[in-house]
């Protein structure tokens, strides 16, 4: 039988609202001093290498890691906060969101201590921007499948092949990526996948940027060529990164970024409407809100789990999932109410334009990071389906 | 069927034991509960292993171990769990074309001191903490159960509210819409029309909520015999029947506490119903992946079709949402010190968000089931039709989320976000 679904209404504590205050107040004063603009939600084509250093001298990157590397040993509770504040601001987060979230906790599970020393602190003080590389050309989501190889030579391994769609390539000082150490067996073609960390802008690497449907040029192919990377930087076992995957998808899939990407414009809506909405806006608000705010209930409550040690794949997925198709369909259904927004609206051109923008992001939300096919299949293995 | 005695017995024991170090306060409430664990014991030795009751039974204890909730709280909910298992198994219930098991459900409910739940010892009742009693309703809700419990526990809960003991037998609350009022008249009776009142055909009182011509709001227990009432079916076949009440003398009334008015009432009773619906669809989600894994189809089981497990992944999802916004809105409510924005939100926003996940996660129960799912003799329909009716009492969906856009324009686009972050 299957495992009961668990979310529990797990409350930020009150240390986490003392630092929401500081994190508003922090932003507050970027956003009066020019840094960004919290109407623009393109944030991620303006690179502010300045402001990620900032965050860092607060304290706010590697939170949850130890202290001897940098962190700050707080609770994943206390980076959600700082994460769903800075994503509702639209802040300029590309530099160091990734590292954050994601590359650090696989170097401190699986890197050698010298480096988990040198680059560690590093992603603590906002230095350094990292990419992920996983799709290639022929490989998106049949992870597995991927060809590019890793072939061992005195010292390291020799890297040929082509990674694509990898977002921030272009600005990354380090890659995490999985290269093919060895062929599939019969009895798993999961095997013979190896993790590694990749230092960027070296030769051996070309990076070609690709155009997206938003304007925007954030994601890029990444071609190695007899590209060398030493033996420690290995990340883990070899052949074996498919063992390494799945427990740490709980962390990339259900935190606030799962469901506020587009959350902009709801507020917009909300300020073309006034304070006195017809029956129609009033409706629509009304659930779009209580949507959000389940959403985010069941995300803090994942958070919780994972601060309790516990590994929710199932619900982390259930999030990503219902919170993705949430954010891409936001911003049609405030278009649809934008219809009725008056024409003395004075924020009408600003809500246009965001919505402009956010219908051209909305088809990429329920790709990036899992599909929501990959991610129904994650829950219906949950279910006891397969 | 020996594994079974075992674990009810070694189940009953275990609870004995625990009730030894429990805080005083509850006795009335610990002599009922060792009443029920005995009752249920006696029934289920009747049962046997394989009866459709054991379905959920796995599913919801596992759902229960893990919870950081008081003991007390587990002992409350397991022992309406048990009662429900034993008496208003789905299945025995839907073959019973005469509502026998109607009585002894009852019975066994009010033994354990549960339709009182909310209500003091010193009033009558059992003196559960609220978080107890929204645990049985959520129990309530993973077993459709078809009798006036949380009616009943409402309506001890409204009368509470001013001090009112509560009197024995079924009860349902008057109004049960936020659009319906009653009058509190100069001479001290009561008039109104209340429509879509669960079970007020089944009631014996009724707890009244209504308002003077200075708008003074008062709470009233009323016999229901002195009302008029026109009988009606909601879609899950309950009653849902309209309640008269021309200058009816009540046979208590008492000024309602400070700032408690009617939006406080149909939002408890929206956070009930909301607890119903996330359990109903539990069991739906239970059911049909259960269901998938038996039927074949094209020679392979249906929950082999990606198709199929796709859909089961978005029931999946709904329930989640479900859990997730009714359990939160209940937490709100416990732990609240006032009735502010935020509970507001909670408690609206569970009912919204309920609602929908009623609508698209028993669509989606209904298209695995296929045809059997959409026969009389299928359990299906007793959980996704009483999720949908249960939408519609103490406000829909639509209604409150009008409301809640209200309150959010009101308070302005840049408070938003401060709202949702709150909680």
């Amino acid at each position: 039988m299957t495992a009961a679904l668990r979310f529990d209404p797990i409350r930020l504590p009150n240390e986490c609202e003392q630092l929401r205050k500081e994190v508003r107040a922090f932003l507050a004063e970027e956003i009066a001093a020019g840094t960004f603009d919290p109407h623009q939600p393109n944030r991620e084509d303006t690179d502010v290498p300045e402001f990620s250093r900032k965050v860092g001298a607060r304290g706010w990157l590697g939170m949850t890691w130890p202290k001897k590397y940098g962190g700050h040993e707080r609770s994943f509770l206390e980076r959600y906060v700082v994460t769903e504040e800075m994503r509702v601001a639209n802040a300029p987060t590309r530099r160091f969101f990734v590292a954050d979230r994601q590359s650090g906790p696989v170097l401190l599970k699986y890197a050698p201590e010298n480096i988990k020393m040198d680059i560690l602190p590093r992603i603590c003080r906002g230095e350094v921007c990292f990419a992920i590389g996983m799709s290639e050309p022929n490989s998106g989501s049949d992870l597995f499948a991927a060809k590019t190889r890793a072939t061992k030579t005195n010292g390291g391994y020799l890297i040929n092949g082509t990674k694509i769609w990898t977002s921030s390539a272009h600005i990354a000082d380090y890659m995490i990526a999985i290269f093919r150490t060895s062929p599939p067996t019969k009895e798993n073609r999961r095997h013979g996948l190896t993790q590694f960390l990749v230092k960027m802008k070296q030769p051996g690497i070309q990076v070609n940027p690709i155009g997206q449907i938003t304007g925007q040029y954030e994601f890029n192919e990444v071609v190695f060529t007899d590209f060398f990377v030493p033996d420690d930087h290995v990340l883990g076992e070899i052949d074996g990164a498919w063992k390494q995957a799945t427990s740490e998808l709980a962390y990339e899939r259900s935190g606030p970024e799962r469901f506020l990407e587009t959350y902009y414009v709801l507020t917009e809506l909300v300020r073309a409407v006034g304070t006195n909405p017809d029956t129609r806006s009033a409706e629509g608000i009304g659930r779009l809100v209580a949507q959000v705010h389940t959403m985010r209930r069941m995300s803090v409550s994942v958070a919780g789990m994972l601060q309790a040690g516990k590994e929710p794949v199932v619900e982390a997925s259930i999030v990503k999932d219902i919170g993705t198709v949430w954010e891409q369909q936001l911003p049609h259904r405030v278009r649809d109410l934008a219809a009725f927004v008056e024409e003395t609206a004075t924020n009408r051109e600003t809500l246009e334009k965001q919505l402009d923008f956010a219908i051209k992001t909305a088809p990429k939300l329920t790709i990036q990071g899992g599909t929501t096919e990959v991610l129904r299949g994650i829950i219906a293995r949950g279910l006891g389906l397969r | 069927m020996n594994g079974v005695q075992t674990r009810e017995i070694r189940c009953a024991e275990f609870i004995l034991c625990l009730m030894a170090f429990m805080p005083p306060p509850h006795a009335a409430l610990r002599t009922a509960l060792v009443t029920a664990m005995a009752f249920a014991h006696h029934k289920a030795q009747e049962k046997t292993a394989a009866g459709p009751g054991n379905i959920s039974r796995d599913w919801h204890a596992n759902l229960k171990s893990g919870n950081a909730v008081a003991e007390s709280e587990n002992i409350v909910a397991e022992t309406a769990e048990k009662i429900f298992a034993d008496l208003a198994d789905a299945q025995t219930i839907n073959r019973d074309s005469k509502g026998a098991w109607k009585t002894p459900l009852w019975q066994a409910l009010t033994e354990a001191g549960l339709p009182l739940s909310w209500v003091d010892e010193d009033c009558g009742g059992s003196g559960a903490s609220l978080a107890e009693g929204f645990s049985v309703l959520s129990a309530a809700g993973r077993f459709a159960v078809a009798v006036p419990l949380a009616e009943t526990m409402l309506a001890g809960w409204l009368l509470a509210q001013a001090k009112i003991s509560s009197p024995d037998g079924e009860m349902t609350v008057v109004p049960a819409s936020p659009k319906d009022r009653i009058t509190v008249n100069a001479d001290g009776s009561l008039s109104g029309r209340a429509r879509g009142v669960p079970f007020a055909k089944a009631a014996k009182h009724f707890a009244v909520l209504a308002s003077d011509a200075k708008g003074s709001v008062s709470i009233a227990l009323v016999d229901a015999g002195k009302c008029r009432i026109e009988t009606g079916l909601n879609l899950g076949g309950d009653q849902s029947d309209t309640v008269t009440l021309d200058k009816v003398q009540p046979l208590t009334i008492k000024p309602a506490p400070k700032g408690f008015d009617q939006t406080r009432l149909m939002l408890m009773g929206g956070v009930a119903r909301s607890l119903q619906i996330a359990g109903a669809l539990e069991s739906m989600l239970e059911i049909s992946v259960r269901y998938s894994n038996e039927r074949v189809a094209f020679e392979k089981k249906i929950s082999k079709f990606q198709a199929v497990q796709h859909n089961l992944a978005r029931l999946a999802g709904e329930s989640a949402a479900a859990l997730a916004a009714a359990t939160s809105a209940a937490d709100a409510i416990v732990n609240a010190t006032s009735f502010n924005d935020e509970v507001f939100l909670e408690a609206v926003a569970a009912k919204i968000r309920c609602a929908e996940a009623a609508e698209k996660g028993g669509g989606i129960a209904h298209q695995v089931h296929g045809a059997i799912g959409f026969t009389n003799e299928h359990i299906l329909h007793r959980y996704s039709l009483r999720a949908l009716a249960w939408r519609d009492d103490f406000g829909s969906e639509s209604f409150w989320a009008v409301e809640l856009g209200k309150l959010v324009c009101n308070r302005g686009a840049d408070e938003l976000w401060p709202l949702v972050a709150s909680r």
